[in-house]
């Protein structure tokens, strides 16, 4: 038998689908954003207009789902990843047999997946004196009336954060405990007869260098859950567009465009819009990560 | 010396000094383990608990009355729910082991053969790492019907395992293994195939608990694909099923059911995490980007 060693035979499943699934969507979404499809007609081209009301006419896009993303993007994902740093820190300080049923308990919650067990919160959320929350809350005195939690504009997104930072604790916080438990310990003793004198300094000087590629890591897988898991606001409410548009995020203005109103062209302009955004953005963490250093 | 040790980063031994450190983690790991044991008592709750007045927490007299109800309401539609769950484990044993194996192979020659772009290769996956793929799921829509895959039980399969981050994780895993023993093996005159087999799969072990529990999940859970691209009900699986019919308006009605099902797609992931979960440590320790 012919010895399969030529590189082809490794590389080609996994490159062909690649390349069917995420390379040529991707590029069918940026040519479709310069047209007008409605799946009906054969696609229009016309140019950057999609582009143009987007930024200048879709009073949605600019007065909700932006700011909307930019504020969940943030809280989630910045936010997020301190937390998943300095829970890894904090893990690293203590012993391994609590530290991994700590880590398991952490872990635990990204393992649910936000959208999958939306129906959980919606019955810990539940808008009648019956709900989880509701009624503790009104046993407490707390409030007098119960409130519609997931039908208010003014929860909606605060509820969508909280649940999302839940299960935010992923593989990128798992990283960033891994590489801090394996910085070499002679490090540290160099470090202290060098002069450092608190585990803050040890923070800076030791620990942020040396697990640099895990924190890199971590801020990519970060970044990517955090626009992943827009879904969740629709999956809480029940309909698209969620209720006044409060838990708008851009992956719904998507789907309400492009599987609501068959604005398949118009969707796809938003959809490079927001790979664009998560592609900055990352990159922008990266080069933050990567100055500290110096 | 113990105690020196003992405080540390990475310590071996508990010591007073810790406690702080406790004082802030136990509080947070209660608040993050309420949701999940919620889950767990409500799933066992009878009827007469699930809507008891005020709500209670903790379960008192479990059942699996919720179970049985599931099957129950499955039974009332055209398809059993034990073709659900027939679907889901075929969909979800192919998928894993293909993708283990496809990404595997790729992630061997980016990592120990010698061609031209491969650096680039790998640029590209580490820029794919970066992929959100709910962002193009209408063009995704469109290529999948252009190869017809519509309605084909592929379609679970295939789109998930074009998984660049199992790539990546594998890539930079088997860059730990040492060049020798591969450069042994072919003294021996094996194949590049059987040195991935022999050699470097056991050595990478770690690596595939990791990429099997992260594509476990894409699969397991996922009910959008069958939602998408599949019409025929018997070839829909049962996180679909789940989702369906606890996603239905009258979530609290339902909501023993919403928790026996939620409980259904969650608890294989969290058994599957808590078995592995030190070799998905091992596996992080080289996740780094450099």
């Amino acid at each position: 038998m012919k010895k399969m060693n030529h590189p082809a035979w490794f590389l080609t499943p996994y490159w062909i689908l690649f390349t069917l699934f995420i390379v040529v969507p991707t590029i069918m979404a940026i040519l479709l954003s310069f047209t007008y499809f409605n799946t009906i007609e054969a696609p229009e081209v016309i140019g950057v207009r999609n582009y143009i009301e987007l930024i200048t006419m879709d009073t949605v896009f600019m007065q909700n789902v932006v700011p909307n993303t930019l504020k969940f993007a943030l809280i989630v994902g910045l936010f997020g990843y301190v937390l998943a740093f300095l829970l890894a820190w904090l893990l690293a300080q203590i012993p391994k047999g609590p530290r991994t049923i700590l880590a398991i308990i952490f872990y635990s919650p990204s393992l649910t997946m936000g959208v999958a067990l939306a129906s959980m919160w919606k019955i810990i959320f539940s808008g009648d004196a019956n709900g989880y929350l509701n009624s503790l809350l009104l046993n407490a005195g707390i409030i007098l009336e119960p409130i519609q939690w997931l039908q208010s504009p003014e929860y909606l997104m605060k509820i969508m954060i909280v649940v999302s930072l839940w299960s935010s604790m992923g593989v990128g916080f798992l990283a960033m405990l891994s590489g801090m438990l394996n910085i070499d310990p002679t490090l540290y003793e160099a470090a202290y007869v060098d002069g450092i004198r608190n585990k803050g300094q040890e923070i800076i000087h030791i620990i942020i260098p040396q697990m640099k590629p895990q924190m890199l890591f971590g801020a990519i897988m970060s970044v990517v859950g955090t626009f992943s898991s827009g879904a969740i606001g629709v999956a809480l409410s029940g309909s698209n567009p969620t209720p006044q548009n409060a838990g708008q995020l851009i992956v719904n203005h998507i789907d309400d465009y492009g599987f609501g109103r068959y604005l398949m062209g118009y969707a796809a302009a938003i959809s490079v819009t927001l790979l664009l955004l998560v592609y900055v953005i990352s990159k922008v963490t990266q080069k933050l990560l990567a100055t500290k250093e110096d | 010396m113990a105690s020196f040790f003992g405080t540390k980063i990475n310590p071996r031994d508990h010591h007073r000094s810790q406690i702080k450190f406790y004082l802030i983690l136990i509080p947070l790991a209660v608040l993050m383990v309420l949701p999940i044991l919620f889950i767990f008592n409500h799933a066992f709750k009878p009827q007469n608990e699930l809507f008891a007045f005020p709500p209670r927490f903790f379960v008192r007299e479990p059942t699996l009355d919720n179970f049985i109800e599931l099957g129950r309401v499955a039974s009332q539609g055209s398809i059993p729910l034990s073709r659900y769950i027939l679907n889901s484990l075929l969909v979800t044993v192919t998928g894993v082991l293909l993708t283990i194996i496809i990404t595997g192979l790729a992630a061997y020659a980016l990592a120990k053969l010698r061609f031209r772009g491969k650096k680039l290769l790998f640029e590209i996956n580490t820029i794919a790492l970066m992929f959100v793929s709910s962002a193009v799921a209408i063009t995704r829509y469109l290529v999948i019907s252009k190869l017809g895959l519509v309605d084909s039980f592929l379609v679970h399969i295939l789109p998930n395992i074009a998984m660049p981050v199992s790539v990546f994780l594998f890539k930079q895993f088997m860059d730990q293994t040492p060049d020798e023993l591969i450069d042994a093996g072919k003294v021996d005159g094996a194949s590049e195939m059987q040195i991935l087999y022999h050699i470097v799969r056991p050595i990478i072990k770690p690596a595939i608990s990791t990429v099997a529990i992260m594509s476990f999940l894409n699969y397991w859970a996922d009910s959008a694909t069958s939602f998408t691209y599949i019409n025929n009900e018997s070839k829909r699986t049962l996180a679909f099923f789940l989702t369906s019919i606890t996603s239905q308006a009258n979530v609290v009605a339902g909501q023993g059911m919403a928790a026996a099902s939620s409980l259904i797609l969650f608890l294989p992931a969290l058994i599957f995490f808590i078995f592995s979960q030190s070799k998905v440590m091992d596996t992080m320790a080289h996740a780094g980007i450099k």
